[in-house]
C-alpha cells in the first residue's frame, strides 16, 4: 500500500517526531512525577486536604486537552510561550496530577496498618518507616499512575502538534488538511503503536520494580 | 414426606471417577428435622443439592410427598422449596422487604399480600418490621442476615426447607440464640427439613433425625439419642466423640429423669417425722417446703437422728436446684459444682416437684444399653 | 463530609469570583459575547454528536458485555477483554484520523469514531462489573427457581451496575473531550472556534472555544456523578 511505501520512503522523518513525541512526554511525566509524588505523599497526613486535592485534580483532567491548550495559549502568549512545546508540556504535567497523586496517596494509605504498627514497634521514626516499608510497597501502585499518565498523555500530545509543539501529531495534521492518507494513517498507526509499546514497557518495568514478595 | 431412593452421584473428573453419592436411601418424615451430617467431602451437601437439582443426580429418584421430583419442572420444583445457603447470599441489591418477597412475586403474589408476609415473617424472627423492611443487607448484622435469609426461605410457605450449614456463618454465641429461635418456630410451622451441618452437637440439637454420611455413603439414619448411644461402626464412634454418653444428656429433660415420687417435709413437722420419711424413703435427705409448697430447705438424716424439735429450727438452705424443663446437663452441671450427688427439681415458680440424684440419671442412660443386651440375649 | 463541601465550595467560588475578576480587566468577557451565537450553536451540535455516539456505545455496549459474560463466553472473553484494552491504549486523535481514512469527512466518520472510543470502556467494565458478581448469589437465585434472564436482570445487573456506571461515565468523559477534535474531520462542535482562533491567532475566539468546551466537560461529568447517586440502590452503592 501505498501508506507503507510513505513510511518506507520517511522513516527518518518519522522517527525524528517519533522522538519528539517522546521526549516531550517523558519530560513532562517526568516532572510530574517530581511534583506528584511528594503531593500524594504529603496529602496522606490530612483526610480535607487529600479530598480538596484530588478533586481539584480531577476536574483538571476532565477538561479536553484541547480546550485546556485553548485556555493555556493567551495566558502563556504574553511570556512568549504561548505555542510551541512548553504550553503542550505544562498540560501534560497538569494532566498527569491526578493518575499520579491518586496512585500515591491510596498506595500509602492502604499499606497495612499491621505492617505500620510493626514498623512503628520496632523504633522507625515516621521518615524511616516511609523509607523503608511504605515507598518500596508504593512502588508498583505509583508506576500504575504513571503507566495510565503516559498513555494519556501519548494521545493529548498527538494533539498538541495543532499548538506547534511537533512530535507525531503533525503528520496527522498534515494528512488531514493535506487530504494525504498516506501521513493520516502513518501518523495514526504511529502514534496508536507508540502507545501500546509504552504500556507494555512500563508493564514490564512495573514488574520489575514490584518487591519480589509481593509479586501476584 | 421427602424420600430418596438409591440417589447417586458420579462426578467424572481427569484425575479419575468420585463416586460423590453412593445409592443413598432415606425417608424424613413430615413435619421433622433431618440432619445430613459428617466431614468435609462427604457427600452431604451433594445429597442436599441434588434434591433441589442444583447437581442433577446421575441415578436415583427423589420423592416429595410420594411424587417423584422429575414430574415436576426444576424451576417449579425450587419455587416450592425453601433455600438456605451458608453464604446468606442476601441480594445486596434489594432492601429486605425484596428479598423476603422474591419467590413469592415469582409465584405471582399481588404485591400487597407478599409485603403483608415479609412483615409477618419478620416479626416471627424478632424483627422489628418497621426498622427493617426497607434496611439493606449491608445494613445489616450478621446474625440479622442470618435471620432475614431464613424469613427468606419461609416466604411462600414452602412445605419443605433445605437448608446448607445455614448457621455456619455467625459467631458461636447468636449461633446458639438462632438454633434456639429456629426450632421454637419448628414447633409452630412443622416444616419438613434437610439440614446439612458438620457439628456433632447442632446435629444432635436440631435433629429429629440424623444421616451420618462418609465418603458418599449413608453410614447411620437414627434418632440423635441412637447414634449418639449406638454408633453403627468405629468412624461414627469417633465422629460424635469420645463424650457422646454425656451429648446424650442435652436430649433429656429433668423431668423425665426425676424420681416421680417426691416426699417431702414441712417446717412444722418434727424431726422424728422426717427421719422415718427418711428411712421409708432410703435417702439421707429431705427436702422442706413451704406453706404453699415451695421448696424452703433440705433437712439431713444424721442432724434428724441426733436433734429434737422441728424442720424449721434444724434445715440448712438447698444449695442449689433445677428447674424441670432444663436437661440433664445442666443438671449434673449443677451437681458438679455444688459437690452433691442429687438435685432439688421446681417449676417456674418454685414449687417443689421432685428428686433427681445422678444414680437416677446414669440409670436412664443406660436403659438403652440394656435393652439391646436383652434383645440379643433374648 | 459536611466540611469538605464547604471547603470545596468555597475554593470554587472564590476561584471563579477570581477568574471573573481577571476576564473582565483583561476584556475577555466582551469578546466571548461576541461569539454567543456561534457559542450557543457549536455547544447544540457538540451536545447532539456526545449523545448520538454516547448512546449508541451504551446501548451496543452494555449488551455486548453482558454477552461476554456469560459462562458460554468465558473462554473467549479473556482474550477479547486484553484486545479491548488495547485499543484503550490507542490516542482518540488516532482513532479519528483512521476513521476518517475509511469514511471520510463529515458528521459520520466523526459518530462513528465517537462511538468507537466511548465503546470499549462500557464494555470492559460491564464485562468486569458483571464477573465480579458473587457465584453464591448466582446460586441462591437458582436455588429459588429464577430462570437465567431473571437471575441476570434482579441479581446480576443491579449489583454491577456501580461498576457499568463508572465506565459509562468514564466513556461520556472520554467523548465529550473527544468531540472538539471531531471538527477537523468535519464534525463541527465547538472544536471550530478553538482550531480557528489558533490558526488565526485570535485568542479571544480560541477561548470561546476553550472555556464552554471545558465547562461542558465538567458540567456533563458532575450530572454523571449525581445520576449515579440518584439511580443506583443504596444497597449496592459503596459510596453511601
Amino acid at each position: 500500500m501505498e501508506t507503507l511505501v510513505f513510511i518506507y520512503e520517511n522513516i527518518g522523518m518519522i522517527l525524528e517526531l517519533t522522538w519528539r513525541h517522546i521526549y516531550l512526554v517523558g519530560i513532562a511525566v517526568g516532572l510530574a512525577v517530581i511534583t506528584g509524588v511528594p503531593i500524594g505523599i504529603a496529602i496522606t497526613q490530612n483526610r480535607r486536604l487529600a479530598d480538596a486535592v484530588l478533586y481539584t485534580a480531577s476536574i483538571i483532567i476532565t477538561i479536553p486537552s484541547i480546550a485546556l491548550f485553548g485556555i493555556m495559549m493567551p495566558l502563556l502568549a504574553p511570556f512568549g510561550y504561548g505555542i510551541g512545546a512548553v504550553p503542550a508540556v505544562i498540560a501534560v504535567l497538569l494532566y498527569s496530577q491526578l493518575p499520579i497523586i491518586r496512585n500515591t496517596y491510596v498506595a500509602i494509605n492502604n499499606v497495612d496498618p499491621a505492617l505500620r504498627e510493626a514498623a512503628r514497634g520496632m523504633g522507625m521514626t515516621s521518615l524511616q518507616r516511609l523509607r523503608t516499608v511504605e515507598i518500596p510497597l508504593a512502588v508498583p501502585v505509583i508506576m500504575a499512575g504513571v503507566r495510565t499518565a503516559v498513555v494519556l498523555n501519548i494521545g493529548v500530545m498527538a494533539i498538541a502538534a495543532y499548538i506547534g509543539a511537533g512530535g507525531l501529531g503533525t503528520l496527522i495534521s498534515r494528512g488531514i488538511s493535506q487530504t494525504d492518507p498516506r501521513q493520516l494513517i502513518a501518523g495514526a498507526l504511529a502514534v496508536s503503536i507508540l502507545a501500546i509499546i509504552a504500556d507494555y514497557v512500563l508493564l514490564w518495568i512495573q514488574h520489575r520494580l514490584t518487591p519480589p514478595g509481593i509479586k501476584v | 414426606m421427602i424420600r430418596l431412593e438409591n440417589l447417586t452421584k458420579v462426578f467424572e473428573t481427569p484425575g479419575g471417577t468420585i463416586v460423590a453419592a453412593d445409592h443413598i436411601d432415606m425417608e424424613v418424615p413430615e413435619g421433622e428435622i433431618c440432619i445430613l451430617l459428617g466431614p468435609s467431602g462427604c457427600g452431604k451437601t451433594t445429597t442436599l443439592k441434588m434434591i433441589n437439582r442444583i447437581i442433577p443426580p446421575t441415578s436415583g429418584k427423589v420423592f416429595i410427598g410420594g411424587k417423584d421430583t422429575t414430574t415436576y419442572d426444576t424451576v417449579t420444583l425450587r419455587r416450592n422449596m425453601g433455600y438456605v445457603i451458608q453464604q446468606i447470599g442476601l441480594f445486596p441489591n434489594m432492601t429486605v422487604e425484596e428479598n423476603i418477597c422474591v419467590v413469592p412475586r415469582l409465584l405471582g403474589w399481588d404485591g400487597a399480600r407478599a409485603k403483608r408476609r415479609a412483615a409477618e415473617l419478620l416479626e416471627m424472627m424478632a424483627l422489628d418490621s418497621a426498622v427493617f423492611l426497607k434496611r439493606y443487607p449491608k445494613e445489616l448484622s450478621g446474625g440479622q442476615q442470618q435471620r432475614v435469609g431464613v424469613a427468606r426461605a419461609l416466604a411462600a410457605d414452602p412445605p419443605v426447607m433445605l437448608m446448607d450449614e445455614p448457621f455456619g456463618a455467625v459467631d458461636p454465641i447468636n449461633r446458639e440464640i438462632i438454633q434456639d429461635e429456629f426450632l421454637k418456630m419448628q414447633e409452630k410451622l412443622r416444616k419438613t427439613i434437610m439440614f446439612v451441618s458438620h457439628d456433632i452437637d447442632e446435629a444432635v440439637k436440631m435433629g429429629d433425625k440424623v444421616a451420618i454420611f462418609r465418603a458418599g455413603k449413608l453410614e447411620q439414619f437414627d434418632s440423635p439419642d441412637n447414634v449418639l448411644a449406638h454408633p453403627a461402626n468405629s468412624f461414627i464412634a469417633d465422629f460424635v466423640g469420645g463424650d457422646r454418653t454425656l451429648k446424650r444428656l442435652r436430649l433429656v429433660k429433668v423431668s423425665e429423669a426425676m424420681n416421680p415420687n417426691a416426699p417431702c417435709v414441712r417446717a412444722e413437722d418434727s424431726l422424728e417425722k422426717a427421719a422415718s420419711l427418711m428411712a421409708e424413703h432410703d435417702q439421707e435427705y429431705m427436702v422442706m417446703v413451704g406453706p404453699r409448697g415451695r421448696a424452703r430447705g433440705v433437712v439431713y438424716l444424721s442432724v434428724a437422728r441426733e436433734k429434737r424439735g422441728t424442720c424449721g429450727e434444724h434445715h440448712f438452705g438447698l444449695k442449689a436446684t433445677v428447674n424441670v424443663r432444663e436437661d440433664l446437663r445442666t443438671a449434673v452441671s449443677l451437681m458438679f459444682s455444688h459437690d452433691v450427688a442429687w438435685l432439688a427439681c421446681v417449676d417456674e415458680e418454685g414449687f417443689f416437684k421432685g428428686y433427681i440424684t445422678q444414680r437416677g440419671i446414669t440409670h436412664l442412660l443406660g436403659a438403652t444399653y440394656r435393652d439391646v443386651a436383652e434383645g440379643s440375649a433374648a | 463530609m459536611v466540611t469538605v463541601h464547604s471547603l470545596n465550595r468555597l475554593l470554587l467560588f472564590s476561584g471563579v469570583f477570581l477568574l471573573g475578576i481577571w476576564a473582565h480587566a483583561s476584556g475577555i468577557i466582551d469578546e466571548l459575547l461576541f461569539y454567543w451565537g456561534d457559542i450557543v450553536f457549536l455547544s447544540q451540535q457538540h451536545i447532539v454528536l456526545t449523545a448520538i455516539s454516547g448512546g449508541l456505545a451504551i446501548l451496543i455496549g452494555v449488551p455486548l458485555g453482558v454477552w461476554l459474560s456469560r459462562p458460554k463466553m468465558r473462554r473467549y472473553s479473556e482474550s477479547m477483554m486484553q484486545a479491548l484494552n488495547v485499543g484503550t491504549t490507542i490516542p482518540t486523535l488516532a482513532v479519528l484520523a483512521l476513521s476518517m481514512s475509511w469514511l471520510g469527512i463529515g458528521v459520520i466518520p466523526a459518530i462513528f469514531a465517537l462511538w468507537v472510543a466511548s465503546l470499549l470502556p462500557i464494555v470492559r467494565n460491564t464485562y468486569t462489573g458483571l464477573t465480579s458478581v458473587p457465584g453464591y448469589l448466582k446460586e441462591a437465585a437458582n436455588g429459588m427457581g429464577m430462570r437465567p434472564l431473571q437471575i441476570l436482570w434482579q441479581v446480576e445487573l443491579p449489583n454491577a451496575l456501580f461498576v457499568i456506571f463508572a465506565g459509562i461515565r468514564t466513556a461520556l468523559a472520554i467523548n465529550v473531550g473527544t468531540v472538539p477534535l471531531a471538527f477537523l474531520i468535519g464534525g463541527g462542535g465547538l472544536g471550530e472556534l478553538i482550531f480557528s482562533g489558533i490558526d488565526l491567532n485570535m485568542p479571544g475566539m480560541m477561548l470561546a472555544g476553550a472555556i464552554p468546551t471545558a465547562l461542558l466537560a465538567i458540567l456533563v461529568d458532575f450530572m454523571m456523578g449525581l445520576l449515579a447517586y440518584g439511580l443506583i440502590p443504596r444497597g449496592v452503592n459503596p459510596l453511601r
